[in-house]
């Protein structure tokens, strides 16, 4: 099955109610099986560039390097698969063109971006991220956070200092601890996870789970799994009608079929003959 | 100004101390930054812990314990007008902080730079085995549907072969504890409102609407759902191949607002909307 036949793919960007620009930006790449969300910051229009540098670099890069190569490749040095490799070279690569363009042109300075990335193959996502853009798994009736924030808040629940319940009401939410194009060196933070036939995945920024309760975010995504660019625009709504005081974005992906790596010679043939 | 603590002794004000350290101590020693000179107080009693605008205190294993608005208690984060009891003394935390989760003070995301690091790692570590067990079995469709049909909120039904609508199922237990968050405080809740089942094996059944969000119908059937709103409640199709009615009106598959007493038909199901 082609990566691009098995699954279902909607993204929505919105600026919200306060802010003038939208500094998120999203992009699918339906033939590779790749969606990347940024949500970007800094003066002026600088978080703009920020998250479209990123979002471009780590989109295009790793699309024109699949139309040659196969993600489950094994890298001979590092023994991982080429989909996380790919992840974390061009997260790196967009880090050093932010970084770059920060240090060279002063209305750029201090510029930076969230990313939340996903490579879908062989049954497989390849999830990279940094900051505290997220994504979601909805499987069954549960949503899991599949990523865990780069953020002052998440260390400060994660070191007992702060409970969740309390966290709400934390005035820190806005600050990560990590981003794209602040330094001149980033570790993404890369994980490979099963895919399962009805998976959702939600990537987003937190205009949306700032804004959002989780619990809004499930029901909508359950109830609304039929149809997706309506659930895409239910939750940008929710997060407008609760305020919507950043920019919101999602992007949303079903998982239709499964599609697996063709194994063993006669599968390979069957897809050789198919081409 | 930053936040403060006001020591007192049966409503006597004593001392006044900014918080103008990441981490202060309250104890009967000298070298604490709070020192409090009572037999009834350890020598190092407890700490507070600032983190830009958040105060954590710390009951640092004292002899005495303390309490916090009279309830004893090791760790807490502090909230404006706090009161910290160790023995008999007060220490009122005040800040003027307060309002920040207003609109205006949503700041815009920033980066906290190089601190974070060691920690950051720390937590991805902590994080590891969670992921590993990210292969488990999902509910089959089938099995889906059952439970779809036991959320169903129409109370206690004689086994009856299921009708295409029993399965109104609602989701969102947590829209009160939203509703309680000050990010979600802005927007006025909507009206109360209900549905009520007027033709089909369920006639005279009544449905609260009490969640953002309420499914009508069956998963790959026809399915619509209510949505709740700042200013009302809409129905908007979801799935199947045909569109519910509200008065007759075949809906588009734009959202509809509700007004009392509509009259919704879905699968061939008549069911009444009104406001309570």
């Amino acid at each position: 099955m082609k990566i691009e036949d098995a699954l279902e793919i909607v993204s929505q960007t919105n600026p919200g109610m306060v802010r003038a620009h939208n500094e998120d930006s999203v992009a699918c790449e339906a033939a590779c099986g790749l969606v990347v969300l940024a949500d970007g910051m800094g003066g002026y229009n600088a978080g703009e560039v920020a998250s479209g540098i990123a979002v471009s670099v780590t989109a295009m890069e790793i699309a024109h390097r699949l139309q040659t190569a196969d993600p489950i490749e094994r890298d001979e040095k590092t023994g991982e698969d080429l989909g996380v490799l790919l992840l974390r070279e061009n997260i790196q690569k967009a880090n050093a063109s932010i970084f770059q363009a920060s240090q060279s042109q002063p209305q750029y300075a201090g510029m930076g971006t969230t990313i939340v990335a996903g490579l879908f193959y062989d049954n497989r996502v390849a999830v990279g991220h940094v900051g505290d853009s997220r994504m979601y798994r909805l499987r069954g009736e549960t949503l899991e956070t599949i990523t865990r924030d780069h953020s002052l808040l998440q260390e400060q629940i994660d070191s007992g200092l702060i409970s969740i319940e309390d966290a709400r009401q934390s005035k820190n939410k806005n600050l990560v601890t990590r981003a794209v194009g602040i330094d001149a060196e980033i570790t993404a933070e890369i994980h490979v996870h099963d895919v399962q036939v009805g998976d959702i995945y939600l990537l987003c920024s937190d205009g949306l789970n700032d804004m959002v309760e989780d619990e809004d975010i499930r029901a909508t995504l359950y109830a609304m799994q039929g149809n997706l660019p309506l659930a895409a625009e239910q939750l940008i709504q929710m997060a407008n009608d609760n305020g919507g005081r950043d920019n919101v974005s999602v992007i949303l992906v079903k998982v239709k079929n499964g599609f697996a790596a063709p194994r063993g010679w006669f599968a390979k043939a069957v897809v050789w003959f198919n081409q | 100004m930053a936040a403060k603590l006001i020591l007192s002794m049966d409503g006597v004000v004593i001392n006044e101390y900014p918080i103008n350290k990441e981490r202060m101590t309250i104890g009967r020693k000298s070298h604490n930054d709070i020192v409090i000179d009572n037999l009834a107080v350890s020598g190092v009693h407890a700490a507070i812990v600032t983190i830009l605008n958040d105060s954590f205190l710390e009951d640092l294993d004292s002899t005495n314990g303390l309490e916090v608005n009279g309830v004893v208690l090791k760790k807490h984060v502090m909230q404006p007008n706090d009161v910290i009891g160790i023995g008999k003394y007060h220490l009122k935390y005040i800040t003027d902080q307060a309002s920040q989760t207003d609109p205006a003070d949503f700041e815009k995301t920033m980066v906290l730079r190089t601190p974070g690091k060691p920690a950051a790692t720390a937590a991805e570590k902590h994080a590891e085995p969670d992921r590993a067990m990210n292969t488990q079995v999902g509910t089959s469709k089938a099995a889906d549907d059952e439970m779809i049909e036991k959320t169903g909120r129409f109370g206690a039904l004689p086994a009856v072969e299921t009708p295409p609508v029993e399965s109104a199922q609602t989701a969102a237990p947590a829209t009160s504890a939203a509703a309680a968050t000050p990010a979600q405080t802005t927007a006025p809740a909507p009206q109360a409102a209900a549905i009520q089942i007027l033709t089909g094996p369920n006639a005279g059944k009544e449905l609260d609407l009490v969640k953002n969000l309420t499914t009508l119908g069956k998963p790959g059937v026809q399915v619509a759902v209510l949505t709740r709103r700042p200013h009302g409640f809409f129905i908007t199709h979801v799935e199947g191949e045909n569109f519910p009615s509200v008065n007759g009106q075949i809906l588009s598959d734009k959202p509809h607002q509700m007004n009392d007493h509509d009259v919704i038909e879905l699968a061939g199901i008549k069911m009444e909307f009104y406001f309570k």
